[in-house]
C-alpha cells in the first residue's frame, strides 16, 4: 500500500521515451527481442533501435494488416515481436488479425499501441485510440496493459520479455507526471494501490491516474478520504481489488481515456453487478461518449469530463456531498 | 493438445523414404496412393460430420500429400522442434484435408478424424494450433496465412535456422489486400526461404473467380510482386515437387498449381456448388467407388 502525492505542477514525460530505452536495454541481452512497425520508426521512438540492431526492426510500410501478420510469423518463429504503430491503426485496422492471429492463435506478440486515446488531439477521432479498450477487452487470452507513466511502461516491457504472451501495451504519448517510483515493477492482472481511501474508491487508467490522485489530495482536504487503484491491467482483471472497492468504499468512480462503451467502467461495472453477496454501490463512469471535435489532448480531456476536478465533482455527487 | 502416434509417424517415415528413393513413376504412384486415401478420410469425415469444404479439400489434397510426403522437413512427435519446415494452410476452411494428411503423417491418432467438428473435437471446422499439432496459426477468415507465413519466413533468417516456409492460398482468397501486403513485404525483404502455393481451382463460394473479381494474370501479377512464379498441372506430383525446390533467384517462390476443384470425383469436380455441398448417401458410395 503506497500514497502517492503529484503535484499538479510536476514536471510531465511522454512515456515512449522510457518505452524505447527499455526495449533497446532488453534487446542488448535477448537477440529473440524484434520490432515490427508501419513506417511507424519515428513516431514510434524506434530511431535508436534500428541504429543498433538494423536486422532486427522490421518496417513493413503502411500495411497493418501485414504488420501484425508478421508480428504472429516472427513469435511463430521463436521471436519475441514488439509490432509498434499507432494505436487507432494498430487496433482499428488489423483488429481481425489481433484476434485470430495473436489472440486465438496464441502466438506471443506484444502489440504497442503508440500515442493511444486522444494524444493526436487536433488530428481527430480516425487518429485516436479510444476504441482500444472495448475492442481487445472482447478478445480472450490477450493482455491489456496501461502504465500510468514512464516506469511502468518499463514494467511492461519487462514483463513482456520475462514472460511473453500475447499482449496489448498502450504506451503513452501525452506527457503525465511521474506517479510511481523508478524500478517499479507490474503485477500481471492486478491493479496498483495509487492511494489508501474509505469513503470512496477512484479506479483510473493511463493518463487519468495522475489526475485521480490529485483529486483524491483536493477531497482529503474535504474531509473525504478517496482510495485511488491504477487500473495497471485492463486484462486480466483484478476483480477482487474491485471486490474489495465496493465491499469497503462507498462509491466507485472510473476514469479512462476511452470510450466508456465496453471500457475499464464497464469492465468493473461488470464485477460489481454480479457480486456474489448481493452488495450494491453507486458507480459513475467517466470517459467518452461520442467522437472528439476538434481540440488538443488537453482541451479534449476537459470537454470530456476527465480532469481532476470531474472526477472530486463526481465524488462529491456521489456521495452526495455536492 | 492431440498428441503424436508414434507407429503412424514410423509408417510415414517409412513411405516418405521410399518416396524419395523410387523413380518418378514409382513416387508418382506412391503419392497418388496417398492422396487417394486421404480423399477417402476426407470423403467420411464430410459424411459424418454432415459439414465441411470438399471442392476445396479435394483439389488441394494433392499439394499436401507432396509436401508432407515429398518435400518438407517435419518431425511429427516433436512439432515444434525449432529448424522445422513450416506449413500454413492459409485457406482454412479446407481443414479436412489439413487434419487427414496430418493424421496420416502421425502427428495424432488417424482415429482422432471421427471427431471431425463434433462438440468438444480439437477438429474444429478452421483448424487450431492450440490444440492441433502440425496446425502453425489459427487461420479461417481468409488473407491472414501468407502474412504469417512472410513473418515466420522473416524469424527464420534472423535465427539462421535454414527452416523453409510454405504457404497455401486459395485462389479467391487472392482478393483480400492483405495478401498483396505480404507478397511486397516477402519481394522486400527477399524470402528466397519462402514458397507461396495457390491453389488455382478458378471457382470460389459463389461462382467463378474471374466472374467474379478476376485475377488473371494472376502470373504477371505475382511477378510485378518479385516473386519467382511457377506454373504448374498442381495435380501432378513431380512437376509439383520440381515446383517446390527452393528459390533459383533470391525471391520468394510462387507456384500456382492449377487445380480441378472436387478433384477425384466426377459429379463434384469443377462444380461451383460442390464448395461446401455435403454428399448423399448415395453419392458418398459412388464417390468412394471413384476414389479406391
Amino acid at each position: 500500500m503506497t500514497t502517492t502525492t503529484v503535484l499538479t505542477d510536476a514536471p510531465t514525460f511522454d512515456n515512449r521515451q522510457d518505452f524505447a530505452d527499455e526495449l533497446i536495454a532488453l534487446a542488448r541481452t535477448n537477440d529473440k527481442v524484434v520490432a515490427v512497425c508501419n513506417d511507424s520508426v519515428g513516431s514510434s521512438n524506434l530511431t535508436k533501435f534500428r541504429d543498433e540492431f538494423p536486422d532486427r526492426l522490421i518496417n513493413v510500410g503502411i500495411a497493418e494488416q501485414n504488420m501484425v501478420g508478421v508480428g504472429a510469423g516472427l513469435a511463430n518463429a521463436g521471436l519475441i515481436p514488439f509490432v509498434c504503430a499507432a494505436g487507432p491503426f494498430l487496433t482499428g485496422r488489423s483488429l481481425e488479425q489481433i484476434k485470430a492471429d495473436v489472440a486465438y492463435s496464441q502466438h506471443n506478440v506484444i502489440l504497442c499501441g503508440m500515442s493511444p486515446g486522444m494524444a493526436y488531439g487536433e488530428l481527430g477521432p480516425t487518429h485516436h485510440s479510444v476504441e482500444d479498450f472495448s475492442w481487445l477487452r472482447a478478445l480472450p487470452g490477450l493482455d491489456i496493459v496501461v502504465p500510468a507513466d514512464g516506469a511502468q511502461t518499463r514494467a511492461a516491457v519487462r514483463n513482456a520479455v520475462a514472460d511473453p504472451r500475447p499482449t496489448y501495451i498502450r504506451v503513452g504519448r501525452f506527457k503525465v507526471p511521474h506517479v510511481s517510483e523508478d524500478n517499479v515493477g507490474l503485477e500481471r492482472g492486478k491493479f496498483v494501490v495509487a492511494r489508501e481511501g474509505s469513503d470512496l474508491t477512484i479506479i483510473a487508467t493511463g493518463t487519468e491516474v495522475s489526475r485521480a490522485l490529485w483529486a483524491a489530495a483536493s477531497l482529503a482536504a474535504e474531509g473525504v478520504s478517496a482510495r485511488v487503484l491504477n487500473a495497471a491491467y485492463l486484462s486480466p482483471l483484478d476483480e477482487d481489488a474491485i471486490k474489495d472497492a465496493a465491499r469497503q468504499t462507498g462509491a466507485i468512480i472510473t476514469a479512462e481515456e476511452a470510450n466508456v462503451a465496453g471500457g475499464l467502467g464497464a469492465a468493473v461495472a461488470s464485477v460489481v453487478g454480479q457480486l456474489e453477496d448481493g452488495a450494491r454501490v453507486p458507480m459513475r463512469i467517466l470517459g467518452l461518449k461520442h467522437f472528439a471535435p476538434t481540440g488538443s489532448t488537453a482541451f479534449l480531456l476537459d470537454h470530456f469530463g476527465l480532469t481532476a476536478d470531474h472526477i472530486s465533482a463526481a465524488a462529491r455527487e456521489v456521495l452526495h456531498r455536492d | 493438445m492431440l498428441t503424436a502416434d508414434a507407429s503412424q509417424a514410423a509408417a510415414w517415415r517409412s513411405l516418405r523414404q521410399e518416396v524419395l528413393d523410387g523413380d518418378p513413376a514409382t513416387r508418382a504412384a506412391k503419392l497418388h496412393e496417398r492422396a487417394q486415401a486421404t480423399r477417402r478420410s476426407i470423403l467420411k469425415m464430410i459424411s459424418d460430420a454432415g459439414q465441411g469444404h470438399i471442392g476445396g479439400d479435394f483439389s488441394v489434397t494433392d499439394i499436401l500429400t507432396v509436401l508432407f510426403d515429398a518435400v518438407m522437413d517435419v518431425d511429427p512427435e516433436d512439432p515444434r522442434k525449432e529448424d522445422r519446415d513450416h506449413f500454413i494452410l492459409s485457406k482454412g476452411h479446407c481443414a479436412g484435408a489439413l487434419y487427414s494428411t496430418l493424421a496420416h503423417t502421425g502427428f495424432f491418432p488417424v482415429s482422432e478424424l471421427d471427431t471431425f467438428m463434433a462438440p468438444l473435437s480439437a477438429l474444429n471446422g478452421h483448424p487450431n494450433r492450440v490444440k492441433v499439432p502440425g496446425v502453425e496459426t489459427n487461420t479461417g477468415p481468409l488473407g491472414h496465412g501468407l502474412p504469417v507465413a512472410v513473418g515466420t519466413a522473416i524469424g527464420a533468417k534472423l535465427l539462421k535456422s535454414g527452416s523453409r516456409v510454405f504457404v497455401v492460398t486459395g485462389d479467391g482468397e487472392m482478393q483480400e489486400g492483405s495478401n498483396w501486403e505480404a507478397l511486397m513485404s516477402a519481394s522486400h525483404q527477399k524470402l528466397d526461404n519462402l514458397t507461396v502455393i495457390v491453389d488455382r481451382n478458378r471457382l470460389q463460394q459463389g461462382a467463378r473467380t474471374e466472374e467474379t473479381n478476376g485475377l488473371d494474370p494472376l502470373d504477371a501479377r505475382l511477378a510485378a510482386f518479385g516473386m519467382e512464379v511457377r506454373v504448374v498441372d498442381g495435380h501432378n506430383y513431380n512437376d509439383l515437387i520440381e515446383a517446390m525446390s527452393p528459390s533459383t533467384t533470391g525471391s520468394p517462390v510462387a507456384v500456382i498449381a492449377n487445380t480441378i476443384k472436387g478433384k477425384g470425383v466426377s459429379f463434384i469436380e469443377d462444380r461451383v456448388e460442390w464448395h461446401h455441398k455435403v454428399p448423399s448417401k448415395e453419392q458418398t458410395l459412388q464417390a468412394f467407388q471413384e476414389l479406391s
